[in-house]
């Protein structure tokens, strides 16, 4: 291997720096979340102490964090499956063009690039309009998909620009039919990709808010609860929802890493058999 | 010929058809909806279905609304060419420096764990940081550096330009990377056996073929940066307003119309910049 160049180790050093710039405010109220009762929301420390922690999970009197908490899960894996099938629906679909095709392709180009606080305007007054009661199952369910199909569909589309259509080739030489070809071929294939569509529909879903700002109705998601809280809440309690919220976010992003680890695995095992000599 | 076109279409819109339906009633239709209220009136208690200019004639003729624009356009140039130079830097170092995939694929991803963490949080996470009291002033007075707290770090345009590079720098550094690590590397040999220097190979060869990641991270940016309102509402302290702004500020106070016709404007310069950008791209090749 030729030696490393100079620019290697001050790259290195900036690259140490960028990571340092994104991870040292979400550390520092990692940190400030185990402030003593007497702390504030910043540096000194007064203290160590489970207190905010435990504030939190008694009844706020701000809000309803835990209520919202759990509507928000439930929301996100709305989202999430939605996002799965229809994303891959729309990418089988999006392999061969038909008439329309590059209409309904700017419109999600367009769903992307959108303001959303734009969404959340118009869904609001389409469901005012029509006398419809905007609900976060409803309303904001349909908002938040503007935002993550296009993202689940240009994955599913750069998937689908490298896949090896050989196999499918193959599958139809054999006998299968479209459907077998599909569900024994193509979707094993392309799994571990549907596992990072999934991650981005919960997360994208569980992180929203100017989507779900005007659609969410009376009951809040968890991003909209946090947001009163920063108008009105000024104790570390903030900081300990923020420590719980993050590692919460690292679990969901570990499961499914750790199923896109299975399934890659279980890919590599079953799906072929070339050098292993003749059975 | 004829016949196959039809079954294609047929089978492909059948495919679509949830994703077609969804567009419709929650991308098409509210922005139709926005259009047609913009042109409504309202009194303070309700809006009323006739057709009148008077949203557009107000927007137009306060020089609030030109003000908001710049500071809008202000905010997404100055984050879009501090994100680009950062996102560049990042996403070179991974696909040029790290030579082992496995390497790469680690460091990526300690990249974008940070993302996965809510907006919200990670916007109260600058609070201990740059407050009176914070990270930042404490070091700089221990170090002699200045004399009593910057009162310009939090709630300021500092600030909120600084939490849009916290927040959106990744949307850079993906596209970006994902283009470059598909150039392919004989290329780079075959300059520097023509006697190019690095910064010659850098400028003559990655910059130009990386340009196509470039855009679409320009697009990104630009889009969430014109469009946002929280993080300026937030990280100014309320001192400073965008477009975005104006718009949560007009339906806090149920003036809808009067929101719905600034929402038009700014749609209308997010596409023109969209179209403009777009010239430079060709996004269905680059997926």
């Amino acid at each position: 291997m030729e030696p490393r160049p100079k620019s290697f180790y001050f790259l290195s050093i900036l690259f140490a720096m960028f990571l340092l710039f994104l991870y040292g405010p979400t550390l520092t109220i990692g940190i400030l979340s185990f402030q003593g009762p007497g702390g504030g929301l910043t540096f000194p420390m007064r203290g160590t102490s489970l207190y905010w922690f435990r504030d939190l999970f008694e009844q706020q009197a701000v809000g309803d964090i835990w209520g919202s908490f759990a509507r928000s899960i439930t929301l996100g894996l709305m989202v999430m499956l939605t996002t799965v099938v229809i994303s891959v629906m729309g990418g089988l679909a999006f392999r061969r063009r038909f008439a329309g095709s590059s209409l309904l392709f700017y419109l999600i180009i367009t769903s992307l690039v959108i303001p959303s606080i734009l969404v959340s305007l118009g869904v609001g007054l389409i469901f005012n309009q029509a006398d419809l009661e905007v609900h976060w199952s409803t309303s904001g369910f349909g908002s938040q998909l503007t935002w993550t199909l296009p993202f689940g569909l240009l994955i599913m589309f750069a998937v689908f620009n490298r896949f090896d259509s050989s196999f499918e080739e193959a599958a139809r030489d054999q006998g299968a039919s479209p459907l077998q070809t599909i569900g024994y071929v193509v979707l094993p294939i392309i799994a571990p990709s549907l596992i990072g569509v999934a991650l981005f529909g919960f997360t994208l879903s569980y992180d929203e808010f100017a989507r779900t700002l005007l659609t969410s109705g009376s009951y809040n998601t968890l991003p909209l609860e946090i947001y009163g809280m920063t108008t009105n809440v000024t104790t570390p309690v903030l900081y300990a929802l923020g420590t719980l919220t993050t590692i919460f976010s690292l679990i969901i992003i570990g499961i499914f890493l750790f199923l896109a680890a299975i399934s890659g695995r279980r890919r590599k095992a079953m799906g072929s058999d070339a050098g292993k000599g003749d059975v | 010929m004829q016949k196959f076109f039809a079954r294609n279409t047929v089978a492909g819109w059948l495919m679509v058809s949830p994703l077609a339906v969804i567009l419709l009633f929650f991308l098409v239709m509210p922005i139709v909806m926005i259009v047609i209220v913009s042109f409504w009136q309202a009194t303070e208690f309700s809006i009323i279905p006739a057709f009148s200019l008077e949203n557009y004639e107000f927007l137009f003729g306060s020089s609030v609304t030109y003000r908001v624009f710049l500071n809008t356009f202000k905010y997404a140039l100055i984050t879009w060419a501090v994100t680009l130079v950062i996102g560049f830097t990042v996403a070179y170092y991974l696909a040029f420096h790290i030579r082992s995939l496995t390497w790469q694929i680690a460091l990526f991803l300690l990249c974008t764990i940070p993302f996965w963490t809510s907006n919200i949080i990670r916007m109260i996470s600058w609070i201990p940081f740059l407050g009176r009291n914070g990270i930042a002033n404490s070091t700089l007075i221990s170090w002699g550096v200045i004399d009593e707290p910057l009162e310009w770090l939090l709630f300021s345009d500092f600030a909120v330009i600084l939490a849009f590079v916290h927040l959106y720098t990744l949307f850079m550094v993906v596209p970006i990377f994902n283009t470059m690590v598909r150039i392919d590397k004989s290329l780079i040999e075959a300059a520097r056996d023509a006697g190019a220097s690095g910064a010659q190979i850098l400028w003559n060869v990655i910059i130009p073929l990386t340009k196509p990641g470039i855009m679409i991270g320009t697009i990104f940016v630009v889009t969430l940066v014109m469009g946002d309102f929280i993080t300026v509402r937030f990280m100014s302290g309320s001192q400073s307003a965008n477009v975005g702004r104006l718009i949560s500020n007009d339906i806090a106070l149920l003036q809808y119309p009067s929101a719905a016709a600034t929402a038009v404007v700014l749609l209308v310069t997010v596409l023109i910049v969209i179209g403009i950008l777009l010239r430079f791209v060709d996004i269905r090749k680059e997926l």
